[in-house]
């Protein structure tokens, strides 16, 4: 098979804060050194680019010596947390911006779905729509007359073609969308988390559709996902990322559960020795946070018939503010279980401590992070700590007749009985 | 396979992504592959812009007879300023028309990136097809204009005794609506790829486009100021030339040499030039600055 994607090298830098008068003196220094047939001088300080702590820099590298190879054909998952570089890829990828260092080929045409309906415009008529976001696809008009019939069927809006798109559902505004992008016909398909929207039955729909793409037209395709479930029934291959760089390429499985237990085992815990340099602003900023489960010898696992505490401390740097806590309950693909809130109190300066118990025989087996808001005056979001900690509920069934994956995001014990009438 | 043949065939790229283009980077033959998205972003704009409304493009002439009627009270009744011995009405018709051509070409090209953001951070097209298809849509609404100003030249034939003026001169519009074309343009590209990054120019731009008209042969002809020492001002502006031919081509009465031509023909492709160079160097990473 030929390889039609070869990224060499690649990196990509970013400056962070605002574009202001210091970004020109920047350009000015930068022109400088460029006249005088320097380096520029803000390649070389640039840091790895890891959010939760605070750099020295204002420049980070967010792709650095990014090196892999896609097959023809193939059908490449690229996974990792938030901030990985995922996302800076594919936009490399689909030339919306260019790398600052290093090369990337690409063999046959290319269309990239960071977003389903681009340039729909909501006084347009669904018809118009689908003409103007096929063409900024890369379609020609004369290849979507031929597919029209096809799109609307995919999308099942056929009543309302003749309708602008602003009095569409916002259903029918995806699906539309996304049958013109499904219709794209290039060599190399470019998928970002686009799959999130939509209802479940379209969405398998989606899936169905493009992994037929890949089997029968021999289309390669890159696929951002942080749906597992999704990654593991449409990819061949899986990329993990971790701080701008390729930290495994291999088969599925294998990249998959090499990214849970990576993810699970490195973040019990997090803690910050002083204000300064915790997250955080002006209104708060973060001590610590630990998941202490509540087991009998600290080397068991954690099982779901435990009792586990988040503990939560934070310097508070407002006297008398109102604040409550907000904590999050995520899966590991990002979805929300559920939020639970902490009563309001009136606090005073200085480091205050919460503790919330997520009680036993409440979640279901699997991988959980926690994201903690932290709340004044039950209104007002003041930080988001999003991601911390994460740990992973297993199994406490030992013996029973089913040995298979329980379903659901909870696993509470009702009262549920049954007797003879 | 051979060595050879392994070695074309490692060669063969479609697309390889550098840090930075070469200095003139631009692919002409790419953008024509995007024609037909061209020409929907024609259609959306005209399209779009008149949606639940009940006048449509007839608001494209309530502008210029507004405009006329206050140049007529201003420069006409209060100033007095002659008007190369044209009617007075036709006369700022005229000027009204082709500046608004040039100025919404101006403005609207020069907005490219910073309106377009959102589609361009997403999908990948030949940048330049924005502010071309925002050249092309204005064509329309320039034509709509300047059918108001037949009607006004007609009118004023019939019922004024104004004399008609047809002869070859006419095939002038054409060339005069390229260079008007160019010009906003090229000015365009070259604004809208300097506020990616430092929004000043698009404060600047607001003002500097209603100044720009009073300096420009538009409420006066250039021939009022044939004695002055203001002429050789007005004339460095390469608006003006462009300006004085279109009336010249309209109504047979026009200031202008073949060098003032020359220079705004020079002026328009340099523009064009810079535009280009500065255009294709931005849009590779603008989503950055943006």
């Amino acid at each position: 098979m030929n390889t039609v994607i070869k990224v060499e090298n690649l990196s990509k830098q970013y400056r962070l804060g605002e574009v202001s008068t210091g970004a020109l003196s920047h350009d000015i220094n930068r022109w400088w050194h460029k006249m005088r047939g320097k380096e520029d001088p803000y390649l070389r300080i640039g840091e790895d680019n890891d959010r939760t702590t605070k750099g020295e820099s204002d420049y980070v590298w967010a792709l650095k010596n990014v090196d892999f190879e896609v097959r023809q054909g193939e059908v490449m998952g690229i996974i990792g947390r938030n901030g990985a570089g995922k996302s800076t890829l594919l936009k490399i990828l689909s030339r919306t911006t260019s790398p600052t260092k290093g090369e990337l080929k690409i063999r046959g045409r290319v269309a990239s779905l960071l977003e389903v309906g681009t340039g729909f415009h909501p006084e347009l008529t669904g018809r118009d729509n689908v003409f103007l976001n096929g063409t900024i696809m890369g379609m020609t008009r004369k290849e979507i007359m031929q597919k029209f019939d096809a799109i609307v069927d995919f999308a099942g809006v056929e009543r309302y073609i003749d309708t602008p798109v602003k009095r569409y559902s916002s259903g029918m505004y995806v699906r539309l969308a996304f049958a013109v992008a499904a219709h794209l016909e290039p060599e190399i398909l470019i998928v970002d988390e686009v799959l999130a929207v939509g209802d479940a039955e379209f969405q398998k729909k989606c899936l169905g559709k493009m992994s037929e793409v890949s089997e029968k037209d021999g289309r390669t395709i890159l696929f951002v996902s942080h749906n597992m479930t999704a990654v593991k029934n449409l990819c061949s291959t899986v990329m993990y990322m971790t701080n701008g760089s390729v930290h495994e390429i291999g088969p599925t499985n294998q990249v998959i559960n090499s990214y849970l237990s990576h993810y699970v085992n490195s973040s019990l815990f997090q803690e910050y020795e002083n204000s300064e340099e915790a997250p955080g602003n002006q209104f708060v900023s973060v001590k610590k946070i630990e998941i202490v489960p509540k087991l009998k010898n600290e080397t068991d696992p954690i099982t779901i018939d435990k009792d586990v505490d988040i503990e939560f401390e934070f310097w508070n740097k407002v006297n008398g503010a109102t604040l409550n806590l907000s904590l999050g309950i995520y899966t590991i693909a990002d979805e929300h279980v559920c939020q639970v809130v902490s009563n309001p109190a009136i606090l005073p300066k200085g480091l205050c401590k919460s503790v919330c118990r997520i009680p036993a025989n409440f979640l279901n087996d699997g991988i959980y992070k926690i994201t903690i808001l932290i709340v004044q005056d039950q209104s007002k979001v003041l930080f988001e700590f999003s991601d911390t900690v994460s740990f992973e509920m297993h199994e406490s069934r030992e013996a029973s007749g089913w040995h298979g994956k329980w379903p659901g995001f909870v696993r509470p014990q009702f009262n549920f009985n049954l007797a003879k009438f | 396979m051979n060595d050879q043949s392994m070695q074309a065939d490692r060669e063969h790229w479609d697309l390889v992504i550098k840090p930075k283009n070469s200095l003139f980077a631009l692919n002409l033959k790419e953008v024509w592959r995007y024609k037909d998205l061209l020409l929907l972003f024609v259609k959306r704009d005209f399209v779009a812009q008149y949606k639940q409304t009940v006048l449509g493009p007839v608001w494209n002439l309530v502008q210029p007879i507004l405009t006329t009627a206050i140049f007529l009270l201003l420069f006409g009744r209060i100033a007095n300023i002659p008007t190369d011995g044209i009617d007075p009405i036709p006369f700022y018709l005229s000027g009204i028309t082709i500046w608004n051509y040039f100025s919404v070409c101006l403005t609207n090209t020069s907005n490219t990136f910073v309106l377009n953001a959102s589609i361009f951070g997403k999908v990948y097209f030949p940048r330049l097809v924005i502010p071309l298809s925002v050249v092309l849509s204005n064509i329309i609404r320039f034509g709509i204009q300047f059918f108001l100003l037949l009607i006004a030249i007609v009118f004023y034939h019939f019922f004024k005794g104004a004399p008609l003026y047809i002869s070859f001169s006419w095939v002038l519009i054409i060339p005069v609506v390229g260079l008007m074309a160019g010009l906003g343009l090229g000015l365009g590209i070259i604004i809208s790829s300097l506020t990616t990054k430092y929004r000043d120019f698009t404060v600047l731009m607001t003002f500097v486009i209603q100044l720009a008209m009073y300096v420009t042969p538009i409420a006066y002809p250039l021939s009022f100021l044939a004695a002055t020492k203001y002429k050789n001002l007005i004339s460095l502006n390469p608006m003006s030339p462009v300006v004085e031919l279109f009336r010249y081509a309209v109504f047979g009465k026009g200031t202008f040499t073949t060098g003032s031509i020359l220079y705004s023909v020079i002026f328009t492709v340099l523009s064009l030039f810079i535009g280009l160079v500065i255009f294709t160097k931005v849009e590779k990473s603008f989503m950055d600055t943006v």
